[in-house]
């Protein structure tokens, strides 16, 4: 199962069709309807940003394996402005757009593994994983 | 030479038809058409070889052509027929022409095509305008449907009412959310109003946020709301983006929600005594005398 599906963000409702793959590829893995709900949210926040702020981005699942564990990684990447202060949107309640500010954080939170990678004016890479227990 | 082109095929139009049966019966067999009956196949086949030798006869787009793409869309044709059967209809029309001719250059060749697609074109873009315009047209007629259904608000007694939402919750409809949720409350003049969210099927932040600005509102304009339907996960899912709901009392069903609500508007469920008691102290009353 490495196999890689990715979803292109485009319109608000891309960011259903994401979660919707996202939550199919997770039951197949065999994560727990909590651990769905989790990863399901996570990639709601995830291309959620992506429409927000970059407008145009894809959010790619893939079936992962490492030595006697398995798991589900997400990767979104997009081609937007950058996060000018990396440090600053993984804090709690920073938002510039008015809203909760509990996206990236909690997303964190939600999965195991968090990986930020972004550049001003270069675009923005985020990989999270979540294991099956 | 343009009304020559018209006259072969006018005047062969038996044996153009005859083949281009012969060939879209071919096509039948391997496709999408298969579940169609034979009878109504071919009934259907005929007619839309006349509309198209009517439009050729009159020069235009006709009135027939209307009332055939109008049926078929009617009765769920796929268009991938129709735009099938004009293109078999071109191909078969120019070998038809060109097997007529006697001297056949490139010049020749090329007005004969020009002559048939002006021919066929306008037909294939009336009837792709006539789908897509159906479509389109149930598409919009989808929306406002959907539209009346995405934001309800049930009165289910006096000073509490019920919204109830089930599906994903977009911007757009976040904002019906709130107008409805606020002007259900001045019109019903709800005291308390439960936003059940067991059919939501994700809760994100931004969810998270436009449910708790239409709660603040709610309470600006002096009512109470009350967040019901929460499952465990997303329950979980909530703790773990670290969303703070502490403002509004929450409640897993609705059934509990509601309960607080009659606690709020001070009313309380009472069982009334059932017939049989009644009947059970009227005896004992009897027994005594």
């Amino acid at each position: 199962m490495d196999f890689q599906s990715c979803v292109n963000i485009k319109k608000e409702w891309d960011i259903v069709g994401a979660r919707q793959l996202g939550r199919d590829i997770a039951k197949k893995i065999g994560f727990g309807t909590v651990d769905q709900a989790r990863i399901a949210t996570a990639i709601s926040e995830l291309a959620r940003n992506i429409y927000l702020y970059a407008g145009d981005g894809k959010v790619c699942f893939e079936a992962i394996e490492d030595m006697n564990k398995r798991g589900l990684s997400i990767i979104a990447i997009d081609d937007g402005p950058g996060i000018e202060e990396l440090s600053q949107v993984m804090e709690d309640g920073f938002s510039t757009s008015g809203g909760l500010g509990a996206g990236l954080p909690g997303v964190k939170r939600l999965m195991d593994e968090f990986d930020i990678v972004s550049e001003q004016g270069q675009g923005t890479e985020i990989k999270v994983v979540k294991w099956l227990r | 030479m343009d009304t020559k082109l018209k006259d072969i095929v006018l005047e062969n139009s038996n044996d153009i038809v005859r083949m281009w049966l012969e060939e879209v019966q071919s096509k039948k067999n391997q496709d999408y058409t298969s579940t169609i009956s034979n009878e109504l196949f071919d009934s259907t086949n005929r007619e839309f070889v006349n509309v198209i030798f009517t439009s050729i006869e009159k020069q235009g787009l006709t009135s027939e052509l209307d009332d055939f793409s109008e049926r078929l869309i009617n009765l769920g044709w796929p268009l991938s027929y129709l735009t099938d059967g004009m293109q078999v209809f071109r191909r078969v029309t120019i070998d038809f022409i060109l097997t007529q001719s006697e001297k056949v250059d490139s010049e020749y060749l090329s007005k004969v095509m020009k002559k048939v697609d002006d021919w066929v074109d306008p037909v294939i873009n009336r009837l792709v305008n006539e789908y897509s315009g159906s479509w389109e047209h149930i598409v919009s007629l989808q929306r406002v449907a959907l539209q009346e259904l995405s934001a309800p608000l049930i009165p289910v007694m006096e000073n509490i009412t019920v919204m109830p939402l089930i599906g994903t919750i977009d911007t757009e409809r976040a904002k019906l959310i709130m107008e409805n949720l606020l002007d259900g409350v001045i019109k019903h003049n709800a005291e308390v109003v439960l936003i059940d969210i067991t059919g939501v099927p994700v809760v994100d932040t931004m969810v998270a946020h436009h449910i708790i600005q239409a709660a603040e509102a709610v309470r600006l304009i002096g009512s109470t709301c009350i967040l019901v339907g929460i499952r465990p996960e997303i329950a979980q899912t909530i703790v773990n983006l670290g969303i703070d709901l502490t403002k509004f009392p929450t409640k897993s069903s609705l059934r509990k929600g509601f309960q607080s609500a009659l606690e709020l508007t001070n009313r309380t469920v009472v069982e009334t005594d059932s017939n049989d008691n009644n009947i059970e102290k009227l005896i004992d009353t009897l027994d005594r005398e």
